[in-house]
């Protein structure tokens, strides 16, 4: 085998291998890697900034375990920053397996700040169904939503006595690694004309700069790097920044493999010539 | 972190070493995590949705709060299941096509005005001298050349060829961003994880 079939043919046990010292180098010696924020993440930032403390905004935690890499730090970063502002989340989720996660991150971000259930903040639960549970937000959060996710009725809820549909917030972010955050844009801005931010996995995110560009979501922080940036901006230490040297080291190692295939594929065409 | 902290995320780290050990080749350690990643999977899903969809809209307001009226989508809902009986098959069309009708009706409407019509209107922008105007310019020009590119009743020769060709460059540069949008997201679930084992390691042996 010629030297630029061996590049061509790379078993894959020693990219998993190299890349995975690639990933365990940054564990073991620590450094910095700058982040630069994007205007598209710094308007979701200046959104809730703006807000004023009492006002009430919904934080959709529409993702399940398998995107909590990429989507729980936002949540962290975003249900901080609300929280630091004295503005009141009302959050649910719209994945089947997000109940928990949600739960999760909300009581303790809420423990740091000594808040309340039902006074500085409402969490709702899971419904399926994300249109029909969207469309009937908008409608009242009663019909979806008769009680909170701890099973105490909507009305009997302090903060939730004068919400009543979407016209009672200020704006939705849904962080997103599915189908719900096209539904909370064909619904939620197309129906209601809610301002809509997202966030979501790398994977999803070039699908969603379209959306951006025309206006029907005003920010998108999107995947790892965009929960990083948000934590810079909100100085909230969390793991999006921890993950970026991680994230920079596997980088420069799937590119020097791009490269050497590149170099491979090259050389073979040629000597096939 | 306490000692049932540690038991838990013990056996969390079994299970990304077991799930981890698929890379090099399928075994029985990965055989397990992944069957019980499935099991508990839909024992939780199950019971998530008895307890937030069966509860709360059907057994509470029709057998508590008397609202009769909810029994009509509940029979809806048992005609779904007739799929299963040969002889009742056919009521479960019914529901189905009184859900696709209203899903159709109501999603149509909103599908044409947030994909179309905003996407054209976002598109097509007033030309102005700028550096928004040259992007606006450049957006409607590859726009156009991908459109060129799906257009399969005209050879793709000439000018129209060129142009088609500037479509597929358009195509494979979105590609591009996809490919390298999809690796961070890939690897950031690999670094959580290698994250978590760190963390975990130290909290067991020190640092």
């Amino acid at each position: 085998m010629k030297w630029h079939e061996k590049m061509l043919n790379i078993d894959r046990r020693w990219i998993y291998l190299i890349l995975g010292v690639a990933v365990i180098v940054p564990a073991v010696v620590s450094f910095h890697v700058p982040v630069n924020v994007t205007p598209e993440v710094r308007r979701v930032y200046d959104f809730i900034e703006d807000l004023k403390p009492g006002d009430i905004f919904y934080v959709g935690i529409d993702y399940d375990p398998a995107s909590l890499a990429e989507l729980h730090p936002m949540a962290y970063a975003i249900l901080d920053q609300c929280f630091r502002k004295d503005i009141k989340p009302v959050v649910a989720t719209l994945s089947q397996f997000g109940a928990g996660m949600a739960e999760q991150v909300l009581s303790e971000v809420a423990a740091e700040y000594g808040k309340e259930s039902g006074i500085d903040y409402c969490y709702l639960g899971y419904k399926p169904y994300p249109a029909i549970t969207i469309m009937l937000m908008g409608v009242d959060f009663r019909v979806p939503f008769p009680q909170d996710y701890y099973g105490t009725p909507i009305d009997s809820i302090p903060m939730m006595r004068y919400v009543h549909n979407f016209d009672d917030l200020k704006g939705v972010i849904s962080l997103s690694a599915g189908t719900s955050s096209e539904f909370w844009i064909i619904y939620g801005y197309g129906r209601y004309f809610m301002p809509l931010a997202l966030g979501v996995t790398g994977v999803m995110a070039a699908d969603y700069y379209p959306y951006l560009q025309s206006g029907q979501i005003f920010g998108l922080i999107s995947g790892i790097k965009g929960a990083a940036e948000y934590e810079a901006l909100t100085e909230y230490k969390g793991e999006g920044l921890k993950s970026i040297p991680y994230q920079t080291a596997s980088h420069v190692v799937i590119l020097a493999f791009i490269i050497v295939s590149n170099i491979g594929y090259f050389a073979s065409r040629r000597s096939k010539k | 972190m306490t000692t049932v902290e540690l038991l838990w995320n013990g056996l969390a780290a079994f299970l990304t070493l077991c799930i981890f050990s698929f890379l090099y080749k399928d075994n029985p350690f990965y055989k397990f995590a992944e069957q019980l990643v499935a099991g508990v999977a839909l024992g939780y899903w199950t019971m998530l949705l008895y307890h937030t969809t069966f509860t709360d809209k059907v057994l509470i307001p029709i057998f508590q709060q008397g609202k009769l009226h909810y029994i009509l989508p509940t029979i809806m809902g048992i005609m779904m299941w007739t799929r299963f009986s040969k002889k009742l098959a056919y009521l479960s069309r019914i529901a189905i096509a009184f859900y696709i009708g209203v899903g159709t009706g109501v999603a149509l409407p909103l599908y044409m005005y947030n994909y179309v019509f905003r996407q054209l209107q976002a598109t097509v922008v007033p030309l102005q001298f700028s550096w928004l105007g040259l992007n606006s310019l450049l957006m409607v020009t590859f726009v156009t050349c991908t459109l060129f590119y799906f257009f399969f009743s005209k050879e793709h020769k000439g000018t129209f060829g060129g142009l088609s060709k500037v479509g597929i460059y358009t195509l494979m540069a979105g590609f591009g961003a996809s490919f390298g949008l999809t690796v961070m997201g890939r690897v950031a679930l690999l670094v959580q994880r290698i994250i978590f084992l760190r963390e975990y390691f130290i909290a067991l042996f020190g640092s």
